[in-house]
């Protein structure tokens, strides 16, 4: 940072020659005509309604053909990871629910998993069942934000305002196992913080017997819906060969007929023994990512129904009874002396890790999103890196995504990777 | 405000000039569309169907500075985002208002670190702070009417 005071209190604007870069170091960024004043550059952000965030994106345009699109990020950069070297193990996944905001479940289960790898602790049966009905939902969560923000950048309003009133009974029940709408911080090593509540089978099948009926209306608006096509079908086009190359995940990668699935190729909490599919495209464009997210719906509320059942019949602890990292049971603490140097220890210092460091995948709802974390044997992590999806989507899939198709087109693309900038910058 | 309903069937209404500015002024405030981080999302949970922002005349959200009222801050404030945020404060025509929504946006939250401003106040002045990690809706709708309560009080001395 400069010595220039940022912050002002009142009167004057701050000064903004600073940060703002010339036409020259923008060499090698963009084309040569756009340097001689033949093609124009224009910036996109980072307050724009339609980049889902804080994205600033500087395009070269042909007229309204976009020649070359330099992504800009950073503006919501937070130093989670370095904060989170500053926490004990167990305070740091507060951290992790703020990175990708729409999939807090996700984040806290790749760095939970992270820390049960390294440990090598075991976790219950019926914490790996509510974990994959948990981070079901919310895929589910996500998606629907997902729908909403997309078919409004397309102008279509109305299914925006369907699919936040679905999202509302998803948040329930988030509120109902953690307390929180959103930030949950609810699973933790070794399993999960309480056990769920005896009203949440019931919220749960009450979501999965109403959910599918309005899947079914979104389809209906918009699948056969020509407007919808005409904006959707043939833009933003990748091929398979530069999906892969470019680094994509999840339906941005499967959109062009890729068949890679965390859940399938290196399954975890157990995924190998439900029974779902893995919705494909063949064409690449955003349509097919469009269309596999709504198939996507479909095939975790089929999850989510299979781990109902086996919850049901599932009883027993909801978290690891190893003591060296699962603070004991409130009620133990008067009768073991054991318990309460366990759990004052736990409390005061956090766990160690052994040294090491191992690295965890899972499919979140943008992506591959991983886990690296080194410990130097302290009670705080060493180092920790995400491998966030929408960093590597924004960086690569978009630009390519968006170069040679029209400006109007840019707002579908950008909207169809499903870029969340807390998770791009974190 | 007292009611003399003595000319013809309309009746007329007698009140203070101020009463009836700041009156205006609270029933179609247009706050900005622009979202930072977390809390925007509640932000947008909080204009849709369920909890229905158009209730309190707020369901425009303009994405141009130059159309709105009322900037809701939504979300931590980064150092490279700061400038940004300045300027388009500055952008807003008066009277302007700032809602600082959240802890990051209020204090910096759990975010104490090189990265996140401490707090938006240090960049533009806040007229109502919400706090909650992220607020719930019910929460920013109260911050919200909190700050009516606070325009309904405006005198047009102050103006100046």
């Amino acid at each position: 940072m400069s010595e220039r005071p940022l912050l002002q209190k009142s009167g004057h604007s701050a000064n903004l020659t600073e940060w703002e870069g010339t036409v020259q170091e923008l060499q090698g960024l963009v084309s040569p005509r756009a340097l001689s004043g033949e093609t124009m550059l224009l910036n996109m952000g980072p307050q724009h309604p339609s980049t889902h965030g804080v994205l600033r994106l500087l395009l070269e345009l042909d007229g309204e053909t976009v020649v070359s699109c330099v992504p800009d990020i950073g503006y919501l950069h937070t130093g989670i990871e370095k904060n989170m070297e500053s926490k004990t193990y167990e305070q740091a996944i507060t951290m992790t629910d703020r990175m990708d905001y729409l999939n807090p479940m996700g984040n806290n289960l790749v760095y939970c998993l992270a820390i049960e790898k390294l440990a090598e602790l075991d976790v219950p049966e019926r914490a790996q069942i509510v974990r994959v009905l948990l981070a079901e939902l919310t895929r589910i969560n996500s998606h629907l934000v997902w729908l909403g923000t997309h078919c409004l950048d397309l102008g279509a309003m109305s299914v925006f305002l369907y699919a936040m009133r679905e999202r509302e009974m998803i948040l329930d029940i988030f509120e109902m196992v953690s307390g929180q709408r959103m930030m949950s911080t609810y699973f933790r090593p070794g399993g999960l913080w309480r056990d769920v509540p005896d009203e949440f089978i019931p919220a749960v099948k009450a979501f999965i017997d109403y959910f599918p009926a309005k899947v079914e209306e979104y389809e209906t608006l918009l699948v056969n819906n020509p407007l919808w096509i005409d904006r959707t079908q043939g833009i933003g086009v990748i091929t398979p060969e530069d999906a892969i190359a470019y680094g994509c995940t999840g339906p941005t990668l499967r959109g062009s007929g890729v068949n890679w699935d965390i859940r399938k190729a290196m399954p975890y909490m157990g995924y190998e023994t439900y029974q779902f599919d893995v919705p494909l495209g063949e064409h690449g464009d955003v349509y097919d990512r469009f269309y596999i997210r709504m198939q996507e719906f479909k095939e975790s509320v089929r999850i989510i129904r299979q781990a109902v059942e086996r919850l049901e019949k599932t009883k027993g602890p909801f978290r690891s009874q190893n003591r060296k990292y699962v603070p004991p049971p409130r009620s133990e603490l008067g009768r073991s002396m054991e318990a309460v140097i366990h759990h004052f220890k736990l409390w005061t210092e956090g766990f160690s890790l052994p040294e090491g460091e191992v690295y965890v995948s899972i499919e979140s709802p943008r992506g591959e999103l991983s886990c690296y974390l080194s410990s130097d044997g302290g009670t705080r992590p060493h180092r920790v890196h995400f491998r966030t999806p929408s960093f590597v989507h924004t960086m690569g899939a978009i630009p390519k995504m968006s170069e040679g198709g029209m400006i109007a087109d840019l707002v579908g693309v950008i909207g169809s990777v499903d870029i969340v900038l807390g998770d791009c910058d974190r | 405000m007292g009611v003399t309903g003595k000319l013809g069937n309309l009746g007329v209404v007698t009140t203070t000039l101020e009463a009836a500015i700041n009156w205006g002024r609270t029933k179609s405030m247009w706050p900005m569309l622009f979202g930072l981080a977390c809390c925007a999302i509640e932000m947008m949970s909080t204009q849709a169907s369920v909890y229905d922002l158009s209730r309190f005349g707020m369901e425009l959200m303009r994405a141009s500075p130059r159309q709105s009222d009322l900037m809701i801050v939504a979300g931590r404030v980064t150092r490279k985002m700061a400038p940004v945020l300045r300027q388009l404060y500055d952008q807003m025509p008066d009277p302007k208002y700032v809602i600082s929504m959240g802890d990051c946006a209020s204090c910096g939250g759990i975010f104490n670190n090189y990265a996140i401003v401490q707090g938006v106040d240090e960049v533009v002045p806040v007229d109502v702070y919400v706090a909650g990690c992220p607020p719930r809706p019910e929460q920013l709708i109260h911050g919200i009417m909190t700050l009516h309560e606070k325009v309904k009080t405006q005198r047009i001395a102050d103006w100046a």
